[in-house]
């Protein structure tokens, strides 16, 4: 079944919402994950917390999304919710999400999924992830950021070593896949703070929560 | 694996080329961080005062770092040493920097000669914020108080700043009031100056 308005792309999604300096949006991050050094103590304690912040955001950030990415609609969803079923399980989780319920759409054709990059990244973020290293299941994938809006300004202390500094973003879209019945574990494979040639989140598709149809308040 | 080896490695975040600022993100991701911000905060007081002076120390660490990075992408590496030019910094420059815009109003407080005000009718941090009712005077600008006082303090004016809100007539929601108030050594430096 075709999608009946077509998902809009990064670039105009990124365009059409209100924005606001980078840097304001950096240092403030900076401010927090200060803040969080100075209260927890324990690096460790701190990467959960960001982790956590990141899942609150992410929980709360893909009703944004769907609404004005034109991702996905309810009456498509409830249609093709045998389909969904079954194409999920192989489709990558954060692609799914991120670029397209389109998968739905397509009944799960794999390369629509392949030549969008990350909707949502571009949406918040202004930036281009890459996904990538998907594995033979297709429930693991990579995304590749260049360019990280967080980190700038920012150098890793020799005390700090251990702290995920951008934890932020993986419980982001934990919170956001999660939100969309999926349960993903994410990690840091790559961190160009920590001397890496870019950042590399791993997600991982662990669960698959079965939605319950149909939605009792829509009728 | 796919190596992605665009970016050049830089040892130090120094040798980094500065930035022209020009990047953006949404609103939204701002929007949503500074309310974990407020989230977390809240979690580590049991006062509104505190609250607050938590948000203003956040905003302090904002301000300290924009002052410098303002200081040299935008003004050779010089700073302002007279009150007026500091403030009309804040006002336009580091403003226009993190709000896009430059603020509302600059005044000079009426009934004391150490006290200068930047009003703005809806201020980004407060935008999508509602006090509840049991929370009293409490403004999220408190983060933004901050910003200001660390330019002022790291440019060498130190001064306690706090966010207000004023009612404005005919309008639903007030505006944000940044009161300045300098230290004394301030004012007597700057009548040094003349």
């Amino acid at each position: 079944m075709p999608p009946l308005t077509t998902p809009k792309s990064g670039d105009a999604l990124f365009a059409s919402v209100e924005r606001v300096n980078a840097e304001l949006f950096t240092l403030t991050y900076g401010a927090i994950v200060r803040q969080l050094l100075t209260d927890l103590e324990e690096v460790e304690e701190v990467n959960k917390q960001l982790d956590q912040m990141g899942y609150n955001i992410g929980t709360r950030l893909v009703d944004e999304f769907l609404a004005k990415s034109n991702v996905s609609n309810c009456a498509d969803f409830k249609e093709t919710a045998d389909t969904i079923a079954k194409t999920l399980s192989y489709v990558c989780p954060v692609i799914a999400f991120f670029t397209a319920t389109v998968a739905m759409h397509h009944s799960g054709t794999f390369h629509a999924l392949s030549s969008a990059n990350s909707l949502g990244f571009k949406m918040f973020l202004g930036v281009t992830a890459t996904v990538t290293n998907w594995d033979a299941e297709g429930t693991t994938c990579s995304f590749v950021l260049e360019d990280n809006p967080l980190v700038d300004f920012v150098e890793l202390p020799d005390t700090c070593q251990g702290l995920q500094y951008c934890n932020v973003l993986s419980g982001v879209i934990r919170g956001a896949l999660e939100m969309v019945s999926m349960k993903t574990e994410v990690t840091w494979v790559r961190d160009m703070l920590r001397g890496d040639d870019a950042y590399e989140m791993r997600v991982k598709l662990t669960k698959q929560v079965p939605e319950e149809y149909p939605y009792k308040d829509d009728d | 694996m796919i190596s992605v080896g665009k970016t050049k490695q830089y040892a130090n975040v120094l040798d980094k080329p500065l930035s022209r600022g020009r990047q953006e993100v949404s609103l939204s991701a701002f929007a949503f961080l500074f309310s974990e911000v407020v989230q977390y905060n809240q979690t580590q007081v049991d006062n509104i005062a505190d609250l607050e002076r938590r948000l203003e120390d956040a905003g302090y660490a904002v301000g300290a770092r924009v002052l410098e990075l303002l200081c040299h992408r935008e003004k050779g590496n010089r700073r302002e040493t007279r009150l007026l030019g500091i403030l009309s910094f804040i006002h336009s420059n580091v403003w226009k920097v993190l709000f896009g815009k430059v603020a509302d109003s600059l005044e000079k407080g009426t009934e004391h000669e150490d006290e200068y005000m930047i009003s703005e009718k809806e201020l980004l941090v407060n935008r999508f914020i509602s006090v509840p009712k049991d929370m009293g005077a409490f403004n999220c600008g408190a983060f933004v108080a901050g910003i200001v006082r660390g330019v002022l303090d790291n440019a060498g004016f130190p001064a306690v700043v706090t966010a207000h809100f004023v009612p404005i007539e005919g309008q639903q929601r007030p505006r944000t009031t940044i009161l300045i108030k300098f230290a004394e050594e301030v004012l007597r430096r700057e009548s040094r100056l003349g």
